[in-house]
């Protein structure tokens, strides 16, 4: 080939290249603002923000409320739901308080945690090192948990880790729970590649329930926040979120072990010991919420929509069948009371 | 002591500057996607394992291995360019993976192709710059590359958030654009650049791939032992260097200010590596490579320091990622004229591939090491601990390589 063939030929391949791609990129974009220009496909409610008991949650319906934190009457979750104005990725409530986790995007993206008043107004908020995963309060509103991961630039630097936090809002202090003694059968795990998520609170304020994994095994652990520590209660559990009566935990449970995760809903009862798995055909990523003591909460991805998803319900004992309980939402939250 | 004046007389050759735009444009396709991957792991696969991490090890096993196997077959065969290419090529087919793969096992198959691919084309694509340069500007020529290389890394997140700005669940289209980039470089290298031998003997060059059975190479050929103690220098160092990844930690750790700008970090280092690459380069032909190669480890000694200093804010944070960035300046490249410097040319990707695996591999006993200390002793201490042994290991490699410092090149 001649020089002045090999610049022809390589300025049509990179025109070529140039232009599909733009042609693409182009197209995504117009779909995307012919979706954000379009009506909520949902029902929204209007008028004053939701009060009393309600689910809150994270409105995945494509429009203009999409990532909104949105509620709906406990008692009647096919209602139109109440958007509010707030952004977030991940959301948990309770009567006095909101956390919020969200990405802000823009040419620098970076993420925060964010608490809210039950008012609406912002009581305080603090900086995230990843994208956020996981976050709770505790019944009592005192304790704050958020999972976010620590994302390094590449996926050579750290690869994947996760923080994970705990905020005592009322004595201001924060503690990352990595540094807790944590214990497996006795023996200290002092492990480099530990990692801790999935937070959940007892009603003590003291006592909670998270996941912890070292060498590809992941175990349940209970932990201790006045004595830094976290003791595995049991192996291959994720996520664990306590039952309202205290005494049953909700987990992820890989029933295929090995790079391609399956994970199923199963249910714990601290003192008996027995586990029940949940029916339900999907992987179910999710930290489990529960509705009441009888049935639990949990977001799946729609199959057919990228990005959007449904809250399931399924009976905590494993006799029935799953069902759409809020449809395009995830990270569903019950507040009981107020 | 120099061979031909000062060494900034002769240009960069257009050669170089070509490589080094294919690897921009390679950086660009490969750092869009790894600034995103994470989201998008997270976010649309639903992925929250952390099983990813421990495959790491294993990938940079591999990568090691593919390195070595790679410099040799381009040595032997006498095709650099094209054992570049399919490196390259490699990577551009697994763009077009990610397009298609759904699932965490997709994924990690996709990422392992890409991370061969960039083990494959890393030393014969050094060989090509080093048989393109001369030998008195070598420091200057893998700079130039360098810079251009780092360039890409850090447009290619930009590129990567700019597009999610503006479509937030546009991943495929950042998937889309990534492939492009990787195509236009795979084009521009396999159109533009020749091949090179770097044996560079034209009445026994015949076009290799009619006669591959009369290689030029011997593994003899890498028992300079200046190339030994360049080796065992770059170990015993990598033996002290930490990942990034693990200083941006401790930063983050010490404040809010490292902590809200977690993400970015990164984009510190590589502002100051791609400022410093070239003018270290120059310095580095003018006053010595091996010195230039010490000083930076300076500057990594120096960001320890200040990583373990019990104070925060802004200004360190600052100051830690610029001496990152210094550290990165004054030995990616050089390690490779170094090595170059210290292999004959029939040898030369097979050495610059011994040198560089020397150095990950090392640097992945490193951060092991690093991780486990951390979680023994705490951060803080595991840091001093290795800032101590790197200020001892420095001048032990100083006199190492002294001697090869003054030695002329061979040209």
């Amino acid at each position: 080939m001649t020089g002045r063939s090999r610049w022809w030929l390589l300025s049509a391949i990179a025109a070529l290249v140039v232009t599909a791609a733009t042609v693409f990129g182009v197209g995504e974009w117009r779909s995307y603002q012919a979706l954000q220009a379009a009506p909520s496909s949902v029902d929204v409610a209007t008028g004053p923000s939701l009060s009393g008991p309600r689910v809150i949650f994270r409105n995945t319906a494509v429009g203009d409320d999409y990532g909104r934190v949105a509620a709906v009457p406990l008692d009647d979750p096919g209602a139109p739901r109440a958007v509010s104005d707030l952004e977030c990725d991940r959301v948990d409530a309770t009567s006095e308080r909101t956390v919020c986790l969200r990405t802000v995007r823009g040419v620098i993206t970076t993420f925060e945690a964010t608490v809210y008043r039950a008012d609406g107004t912002h009581e305080s908020s603090w900086p995230l090192p990843g994208i956020p995963s996981r976050t709770r309060l505790s019944e009592s509103s005192r304790l704050v948990a958020t999972t976010a991961f620590v994302t390094g630039h590449s996926y050579v630097a750290v690869g994947f880790s996760t923080e994970t936090v705990v905020t005592d809002t009322v004595a201001g202090t924060s503690a990352n729970i990595q540094e807790f003694e944590f214990t497996v059968d006795g023996r200290r795990v002092t492990s480099p590649d530990r990692n801790m998520w999935g937070v959940t609170f007892a009603a003590d304020d003291n006592t909670f329930f998270a996941t912890a994994t070292s060498g590809g095994r992941t175990w349940l652990v209970e932990g201790d926040l006045a004595a830094r520590t976290l003791v595995a209660i049991k192996e291959g559990a994720e996520c664990p979120s306590l039952s309202p009566d205290g005494s049953r935990l909700a987990y992820k449970k890989d029933l295929d072990p090995g790079a391609d995760a399956r994970w199923a809903i199963a249910v714990f009862d601290l003192a008996t010991g027995d586990e029940i798995v949940l029916p339900g055909d999907q992987s179910i990523d999710d930290q489990v919420e529960w509705l009441d003591d009888g049935t639990v909460l949990y977001g799946l991805p729609r199959i057919d929509a990228v990005g959007d998803n449904d809250i399931w319900a399924v009976a905590a004992n494993g006799t029935s069948d799953p069902v759409v309980f809020i449809e395009r939402a995830m990270s569903p939250a019950v507040v009981r009371e107020g | 002591m120099r061979p031909q004046g000062p060494g900034t007389g002769a240009k960069v050759s257009s050669i170089v500057i070509t490589l080094g735009i294919v690897s921009m444009l390679t950086d660009i396709s490969s750092e869009s996607v790894s600034a995103i991957l994470p989201l998008y792991i997270t976010g649309v696969i639903g992925l929250s394992t952390i099983a990813y991490g421990f495959l790491d090890g294993i990938y940079q096993g591999i990568s090691a291995f593919v390195r070595i196997a790679a410099g040799w077959a381009s040595d032997r065969g006498g095709q650099p360019k094209w054992v570049a290419f399919f490196g390259y090529g490699l990577s551009a087919i697994a763009r077009v993976g990610l397009l298609f793969a759904s699932g965490f096992a997709a994924l990690t198959a996709v990422i392992t192709v890409d991370r061969l691919g960039k083990g494959i084309r890393t030393a014969p694509r050094d060989a090509l710059i080093s048989a393109s340069s001369d030998a008195g500007n070598l420091g200057r020529s893998f700079g130039t590359h360098r810079m251009l290389d780092t360039v890409g890394a850090a447009l290619g997140p930009l590129l990567a958030f700019v597009i999610l700005f503006l479509i937030p669940d546009g991943y495929s289209t950042v998937f889309v654009v990534s492939l492009a980039f990787a195509l236009l470089g795979v084009a521009l290298l396999g159109i533009v650049v020749p091949n090179i031998r770097p044996a560079e003997r034209p009445a026994e060059t015949q076009p290799a791939e009619t006669q591959p059975a009369a290689p030029r190479f011997r593994w003899k050929q890498l028992t300079d032992p200046r190339l030994r103690r360049l080796l065992v220098a770059a170990g015993l160092l990598g033996l002290f260097t930490i990942g990034d990844g693990f200083i941006y930690l401790l930063l983050q750790t010490r404040g809010a200010f490292a902590t809200q700008w977690f993400p970015l970090l990164y984009v510190g280092t590589n502002l100051t590596f791609l400022a410093l690459a070239i003018p270290f380069g120059r310095l580095a032909d003018r006053v010595g490579r091996a010195r230039i190669f010490v000083v930076g480890h300076l500057a990594l000694l120096a960001a320890y320091v200040v990583a373990a200093l019990p104070v925060n804010g802004a200004p360190l944070t600052i100051a830690c990622l610029l001496l990152l960035g210094v550290f990165y300046a004054a030995t990616d490249g050089i390690l490779a004229a170094l090595a170059s410097q210290f292999t004959p040319p029939e040898a030369r990707a097979t050495g610059i591939a011994a040198a560089q695996t020397v150095v990950a591999l090392s640097r992945l006993v490193a951060s092991t090491t690093f991780g486990l200390l951390w979680f023994l002793y705490g951060s803080q201490a595991a840091v001093i601990g290795v800032a101590v042994a790197l200020a001892i290991v420095i001048p032990v490699v100083a006199v190492l390589l002294r001697g090869p410092a003054r030695v002329r090149d061979d040209a």
